[in-house]
């Protein structure tokens, strides 16, 4: 047993769970596989990497982006957190695309004529959610804004503690 | 560098012969079996060395590296949460998705089987009942909506395990490699099924070969691997869960907002970043999110005055008015159909142990007809309310046929041959007092695109099964 958990590396359980589950996939795999393999292939092992290695470095990047390139503007004003006002419009619109992108931008050449449905109107409905979603992100951080400036006038306008006390 | 693990130099740890024995065979087989077991010795000191060394290879730079991802919030707990989120939705998919496999009756007959390789994976078809009638209505529309409902999550989840992805080695164990690559299999599986299935009710028809097959077994091959990441997570994700709780999580601020402990399997980064969004933030924003999706999506199922609110949703419109002013699914120009063949030489006709009857449909219309409130109910996830179907029994067409106990009809249409064109309907449908063969639709006439001159509605059957421009019924024993 030990011998055989240096050797694999895990318990004989782990090892007759993964094979099971590897009989099934390949039970599958040979009939998904049975019609255009090679597309098919390209198919899966894109989806695999579609999140991992595309999108998540595109958007990772954009984040990191616009942390670097909106920092630090000189003001006198009290800073206030802001990403997150641009992140979850950003977030939420985005979801909204990736998954109606082909209605949005109207790449379904059956749906017009199968449904009876004119296209053309996605995406004007996603850019007006888009507009209301961040309208209302703009709204929430001027709400904030006002409340932290006058926090920090309230603060200002109040005497030092101490004051009267220096020598 | 570690001259300590070097395998040392061949025949150093010879064999050593102790006497030399009268008996010549034994002793020389013996005196194999002992080279042999030296080399074997020599050999798996230096396979041991070389697999120390390689564990000590340092990573590349780059996303290999620990201090490479800084996220502050990712960690076992977060992860498990979104991962919990999955554990009840996808079996909801994998159940509700057989279930809508089921409902064609793909084992009833090879016309209705676009996957006639299935072999054990149909191992647990059954009967589709028509009780009760919106039944096929809600499943469906809990499998499209759900999957829909699901992207955030998802891809919440995949970002919070992306540094295991990028592990140091990449394989350090057989059951580390094999279980990697059974990862390879529920990554590349789930979002197989979720692109395919997403861009299918959008009538997207770009995937390599008919949606119905690669969905079906892509289904499975995703099913495998999930099972056995359940298997092997479900322990370390109620530790997880335990280890926070919700509700105080919910309460923490940015200021609070610290990693989580360090964790074996280095999801908790080495280097954090200072924390730009909390827990709270992250689970608001992903389930605000699925939300959002669900908001401009589940009113194509609901219908009425909630379609108006699928604003993203492909069938979220009346495509008329009056009362053929419900959901098509295909036009009758979209699959072909010649509308000379729906005119005034349009004939039923009607096959079982007698000889065909032919009739008009001046004709069907004089005999009794009887009517029946059914929905149409998509494999795409949408649906219509009840509509108010009248036209003649199944059942009563069965019994002139000459075959009142008919275990079985075949329904063919006027569209050109292709997917759908023709159906097998099984007994219990057939002898369901609602199915019918419906000439009339909320008190007019069929129209084109619904079907006229007569098509087929029964209850919980999917729509696509409910063929329309019907010009033939076979019934069988």
């Amino acid at each position: 047993m030990t011998r055989f958990v240096r050797w694999y590396g895990s318990s004989p359980l782990h090892l007759l769970v993964l094979i099971a589950s590897f009989a099934l996939t390949g039970y599958a795999v040979v009939r998904l596989f049975a019609v255009r393999p090679l597309d098919v292939a390209i198919w899966f092992v894109g989806a695999a990497i579609l999140h991992d290695l595309i999108l998540l470095p595109l958007y990772s990047l954009a984040d990191l982006s616009a942390h670097t390139v909106l920092r630090h503007q000189a003001t006198p004003e009290p800073q206030v957190p802001w990403i997150n006002y641009l992140r979850v419009p950003t977030f939420l619109s985005g979801v909204l695309l990736l998954v109606w992108f082909p209605l949005i931008f109207d790449l379904s050449i059956p749906y017009p004529g199968a449904a009876r449905l004119p296209e053309g109107v996605y995406l004007g409905r996603w850019l007006a959610i888009t507009a209301v979603l961040f309208a209302a992100s703009a709204l929430a951080f001027a709400l904030k804004l006002r409340r932290v400036r006058r926090a920090a006038r309230a603060a200002e306008e109040r005497p030092a503690p101490g004051q009267d006390a220096a020598p | 560098m570690d001259s300590g693990g070097r395998p040392s130099a061949p025949g150093s740890g010879g064999p050593r012969r102790p006497r030399s024995d009268e008996d010549h065979t034994p002793g020389r087989v013996e005196r194999f079996r002992d080279a042999m077991a030296a080399r074997a010795a020599t050999g798996a000191a230096g396979a041991r060395a070389l697999v120390r060394r390689v564990k000590q290879t340092p990573p590349p730079p780059g996303p290999f590296r620990p201090g490479f991802w800084r996220s502050p919030i990712r960690g076992p707990w977060l992860t498990s949460v979104f991962g919990l989120v999955l554990l009840i939705g996808i079996p909801l998919l994998f159940v509700t998705g057989m279930l809508s496999y089921a409902a064609y009756n793909p084992g009833l007959d090879r016309i209705n089987d676009q996957t006639p390789d299935k072999g054990l994976l149909g191992f647990y078809l059954f009967d589709w009942p028509t009780h009760p009638y919106w039944l096929y209505r809600l499943t469906q529309g809990v499998h499209v909506t759900l999957g829909v409902v699901l992207v955030p999550v998802l891809l919440a989840k995949l970002w919070s395990v992306i540094p295991k992805l990028f592990e140091w080695l990449p394989v350090r164990t057989v059951a580390h490699g094999l279980e990697r690559l059974s990862l390879l299999m529920l990554v590349g599986g789930v979002i197989f099924e979720f692109v395919t299935g997403i861009l299918n009710i959008q009538l997207y028809y770009v995937f390599p070969g008919s949606f119905y097959t690669l969905h079906f077994y892509g289904a499975w091959v995703f099913i495998a691997a999930f099972v056995v990441h359940v298997c092997l997570r479900l322990g370390r994700m109620s530790r997880a869960l335990r280890s926070r709780g919700l509700a105080a999580e919910l309460r923490t601020d940015l200021a609070h907002t610290r990693p989580e402990p360090p964790d074996p399997d280095g999801l908790v980064p080495q280097a954090p970043a200072p924390p730009t969004m909390t827990r709270r933030g992250a689970l608001t924003m992903v389930g605000g999110g699925s939300l959002l999706l669900l908001v401009v999506t589940a009113g194509q199922s609901i219908g009425g005055w909630a379609r108006n609110t699928a604003l993203l949703a492909p069938h979220n419109r009346a495509p008329g008015s009056g009362p053929n002013g419900f959901q098509i699914n295909k036009t009758a120009a979209a699959v072909g159909v010649n509308p000379a063949h729906l005119g005034p030489s349009w004939r039923l006709e009607l096959r079982g142990s007698r000889p065909p009857l032919v009739f008009t449909r001046e004709q069907l219309l004089a005999m009794p007809q009887h009517a029946a409130a059914l929905p149409i109910a998509c494999v795409e996830g949408w649906s219509t309310p009840d509509q108010h179907w009248s036209g003649l029994r199944l059942t009563d067409l069965a019994a002139l046929a000459g075959l009142p106990d008919a275990g079985s009809v075949l329904v063919e249409s006027v569209q050109p041959p292709g997917p759908y064109a023709s159906v097998v309907l099984r007994g219990n449908q057939i002898h369901d007092p609602r199915s019918l063969l419906a000439l009339h639709v909320n008190g007019a006439d069929l129209s084109i695109d619904h079907g006229y001159p007569a098509r087929i509605i029964v209850p919980a059957n999917p729509g696509v099964n409910n063929t329309k421009w019907v010009h033939r019924l076979t019934f069988r024993t």
